[in-house]
């Protein structure tokens, strides 16, 4: 999509984009009436609950559900048996929600039951009688490369490898990225620095548990309400699970609780329809917490290593990346993300980046916020700050020094296009904070991050009403404001107050398909849906106009919400407002609307800069982050307020991440921490402020402007906060989450390093 | 299950319902009466997210049974508004964008409006301890903690 050739979004003077206004589904928010996915209640609802595998890895025996069905209250059980095998593509997703012949992680869905109570289910679940044999198993990324390791599966052949391998293992594929040859960077180098690094699972920690309520009619149409980043997947998804046609399964998005990427699959969806198909009333399932955590997706935990060579003038002449990411127990870690995103920031001759994707005895990793990239920006950054100390440069001159810019050709293969690295980086070095004094044990870090952003499938549809006002329904389910900057962006093009337009999230039934609210998208991708549909109803506005007037259409311009004659041969008519041409609708041609389908193509990417303070306690190996200061390019912020919003919350989460959050498993290879007492997410005493500041370098593929601005707010924190906490305790960190035990152990390893000296 | 017959005060209205001995507060509220605002989050006491006042002083209704609030008075994000006023809390909350997803909010307004209650004029410090029982995912509490400022000033005029 070009560049609008009308507005040029650096210069171009908005009514709207840019302002403040308060979001349409705020009220509701506030008073609780708005309804999230466990808030839906139909007349004869059951209550289903899921059987859950307590053994990391075991074969089924068999399944004994004789008993349960008889217990009073139980109208329907389903196993695996209860889904279509069908399309390989779908295999894994199957397998995931129901376990098909072997459980692959603590906490794998093996059965399910719809009582008459909640109560009921649990003691049904309780009658269930499964027989197991146990199998050894395996969590940790690097055991399960092992030859040797456990194997998951049969017949899984590493992809990507030449010549392939003859034997199954727990790797799935390898990836590859980059250009020129690394080995010849190094020799070029004064300084080379090879680290290997570690990063442990996170969850998304969303704070409303999955939930839904299913509804199958005995002539096979069903009905789901469900909270989720993309409706239109879980239709298509379920259909095809459950052998459905599309057209007769309608799936209407709740409000969304948070997903940051973790409610883009589906977990209780099918097995919700197919209970409710198997009892014929409808079923609501909604996920304990200690469900989100053991069978919900959280990320990939990492092991890598990164080599990077710089000249003593702070150019970087080689840099090599090694990735291991484990997924869970299904193909499909972000490592190619990861190796793709790893040296994005940068311009250089000779990099290379390694990626391989594992699966081991755990949950089936889901999206999480710039998958893949946190981790290896971890690495990346760490070592880039270990450099710039080495050669007494200053870290925000090494990365200028080296910043990619328009028409660098990044480390994934593309030539940039107008990107903002180089700004943000001046912007951060400008800030008060760069240059501020720190206390006793403090330490402050600097680390730069990139995202890809992404476009894909859109459809808008926007109706103007009878009294003027304007009903703009899209398909992103809304994570984070996006009703709101719709709202700002029809009434921006339309010409009329933000509060005359309403917008909705569609159900399935009553617009096309639109991709996964995903991939910082929404405000790209459906804001560009939102600006073509309003000029769609703004040409057949000014046709009505016209109409009236007896004119051609082309003689007729649209203007701060009014159609006029376009100049003063074309006639002397008073300007029709759009409330005018809406209320003589049904005598000038009928309804007026205006549409647009598009697959989304030229979503900018983005970087970020973060800036971290962290005092370190040493008697305790303790770390709090004193001041932190979010720089990040959003192209064109539409609501600088959930600009700001989105910055401060993928800060916070890196900061979550960095300090405190982990999958710990034990020997018995069980989940230890299936809960926020034990999963500890950054708590509102545990920060400072988050200070923001939005650069704005305009997108080329987006009429306005605008870049994605979710994801890369995650990308830096991890990295920024090591070097940060690196520098406070004079130590090298290279472990994730950087818990008071691992800093402690690090100081006390460097105290014992001086003491042999 | 056996079922008790519970009398309390729900946002000051008198209500009377039955529910089963092992049945919490937070699952009457949403499941019995209807009142949906208060949020499953846990279950376990560490989100806030059914954060209600019961006789004056927050509590995770998760962790309350039903069958203990008889003779109580119990207070949710439903009856924080004035009829068709909303409390200055709700106001700051939107002009400040305090709220992303908006799962957790009501158990926020709910802790909130009890730190306010006690504490006219807190300090940052406060309001961020004061609040150290709800989680946010979304905002990084950094807009929630300036809405509860905000309001408070607010509150302190009259």
């Amino acid at each position: 999509m070009p560049l609008d050739s009308n507005i040029d979004p650096a210069t171009h003077k908005f009514n709207l984009v840019g302002t403040r206004p308060l979001r349409p589904d705020g009220v509701d928010k506030v008073t609780g009436r708005a309804k999230f996915g466990a808030d839906a209640n139909a007349p004869g609802m059951l209550v289903g609950k899921i059987l859950r595998s307590p053994h990391p890895h075991a074969r089924i025996r068999s399944i004994n559900t004789a008993k349960a069905a008889k217990l009073p209250g139980v109208k329907a059980i389903v196993t695996a048996a209860d889904f279509k095998e069908g399309k390989r593509a779908l295999r894994d997703v199957l397998c995931n929600v129901m376990a098909r012949g072997k459980a692959l992680y603590d906490g794998h869905a093996v059965a399910a039951v719809a009582a008459t109570s909640a109560s009921v289910a649990r003691k049904a679940l309780k009658l269930i009688q499964v027989d197991y044999e146990i199998l050894p198993h395996v969590t940790d990324v690097d055991e399960a490369m092992k030859p040797g390791a456990p194997l998951l599966h049969d017949d899984m052949i590493t992809a990507h490898v030449d010549p392939a391998p003859k034997k199954p293992s727990n790797v799935a594929a390898r990836c590859e990225f980059g250009h020129g040859d690394p080995e010849v960077g190094f020799k070029q180098a004064d300084v080379v620095i090879e680290r290997s690094f570690r990063t442990e699972a996170t969850h998304q920690g969303y704070i409303e548990p999955h939930a839904c309520l299913a509804s199958m009619g005995m002539d096979g149409q069903g009905e789901l309400w469900v909270c989720t980043q993309g409706h239109y997947m879980v239709r298509n998804t379920c259909a095809a699970l459950l052998g459905m046609d599309v057209s007769k399964l309608r799936v209407t998005a709740s409000e969304i609780g948070g997903g940051f990427g973790g409610k883009t699959t589906v977990f209780i969806e099918p097995v919700a329809l197919a209970l409710s198909r198997k009892a014929g009333k409808p079923v609501k399932i909604v996920m304990s917490r200690e469900e989100v955590f053991r069978a919900s997706g959280p990320t990939s935990s990492s092991s890598m290593d990164v080599k990077i060579g710089v000249t003593k003038a702070g150019r970087i002449t080689g840099a090599l990346a090694e990735i291991r990411m484990q997924g869970g127990a299904f193909a499909g870690a972000p490592v190619e993300l990861g190796a793709m995103s790893a040296f994005a920031c940068y311009d250089l001759e000779h990099v290379k980046s390694v990626g391989w994707d594992v699966v081991t005895n755990r949950p089936k990793q889901a999206a999480y916020r710039a998958p893949g990239a946190p981790m290896v920006a971890f690495a990346v950054e760490s070592v880039l700050d270990e450099l710039a100390r080495k050669i007494g440069m200053d870290p925000i001159e090494l990365r200028l020094k080296n910043a990619a810019k328009e028409g660098t050709q990044s480390s994934y293969g593309p030539k940039y296009n107008r990107i903002g690295l180089r700004q943000c980086l001046e912007a951060t070095r400008n800030h008060p904070h760069y240059t501020a004094p720190l206390g006793p044990n403090e330490g402050r870090g600097v680390a730069a991050g990139f995202w890809f952003n992404f476009g894909g499938q859109t459809c808008v549809s926007l109706n103007i009403n009878i009294d003027g006002t304007v009903a703009l329904a899209v398909g992103t389910p809304d994570i984070g404001g996006s009703r709101a900057s719709m709202c700002m962006i029809a009434a921006e093009e339309l010409g009329i107050p933000y509060d005359k337009v309403r917008a909705i999230v569609a159900d399935t039934s009553s617009l096309g398909y639109n991709d996964i609210s995903e991939g910082s998208r929404v405000t790209f991708s459906t804001g560009l849906a939102t600006i073509q549909a309003a000029r769609d109803a703004i040409g057949k506005l000014c046709a009505r106009a016209a109409k009236t007037w007896g004119i051609s259409p082309e003689a007729v311009v649209w203007e701060n919400g009014h159609a006029k004659p376009s100049s003063p041969n074309a006639g002397d008519f008073a300007p029709l407002s759009l409330a005018d041409i809406a209320k003589k609708a049904g005598n000038t041609g009928g309804p007026i609307a205006g549409h647009f389908e598009v697959n989304a193509d030229g979503a900018g990417v983005s970087f970020a800069i973060h800036l971290a303070d962290a005092a370190v306690d040493p008697e305790t190996g303790r770390v709090q982050i004193k001041r932190y200061t979010v720089i990040q390019d959003a192209g064109k912020a539409v609501h600088p307020s959930y600009v700001e919003g989105q910055f401060q919350g993928g800060a916070v989460q890196g900061i979550g991440w960095a300090l405190n959050e982990e999958y710990v498993y034990g020997k018995d290879g069980r989940l230890q921490n299936a809960g926020f007492l034990d999963y500890r997410i950054p708590v509102a005493s545990d920060l400072p402020m988050i200070d923001t500041v939005i650069v704005e370098v305009p997108n080329p593929g987006h009429p306005y402007g605008v870049r994605g601005v979710g994801e890369t707010s995650i990308v830096p924190p991890l990295a920024a906060i090591a070097n940060a906490v690196s520098a406070a305790a004079d130590v090298r960190l290279t472990e994730l989450p950087m818990s008071p035990p691992r800093v402690l152990k690090a100081i006390d390893g460097k105290a014992a390093g001086k003491a042999r000296r | 299950m056996s079922t008790v017959r519970v009398s309390t005060t729900i946002n000051g209205d008198a209500v009377a319902y039955l529910c089963e001995v092992d049945e919490t507060l937070l699952d009457v509220l949403r499941d019995r009466l209807g009142l949906t605002g208060s949020k499953e989050g846990c279950s376990t006491g560490d989100c806030g997210a059914c954060s209600v006042m019961l006789d004056g002083r927050v509590v995770c209704s998760c962790l309350v049974l039903g069958a203990e609030a008889e003779g109580r008075d119990i207070r949710t994000v439903e009856g924080l508004a004035a009829g068709d006023k909303l409390h200055p809390l709700q106001e700051k909350f939107l002009e400040f964008a305090a709220l992303q997803c908006g799962v957790c909010t009501p158990g926020f307004l709910v802790a909130a409006k009890a730190l306010l209650d006690r504490n006219p004029d807190p300090s940052e410090t406060e309001i961020r301890f004061a609040l150290a029982g709800n989680l946010c995912r979304c905002t990084g509490y950094d807009k929630i903690v300036r809405a509860v400022q905000s309001a408070a000033a607010e509150l302190r005029k009259g």
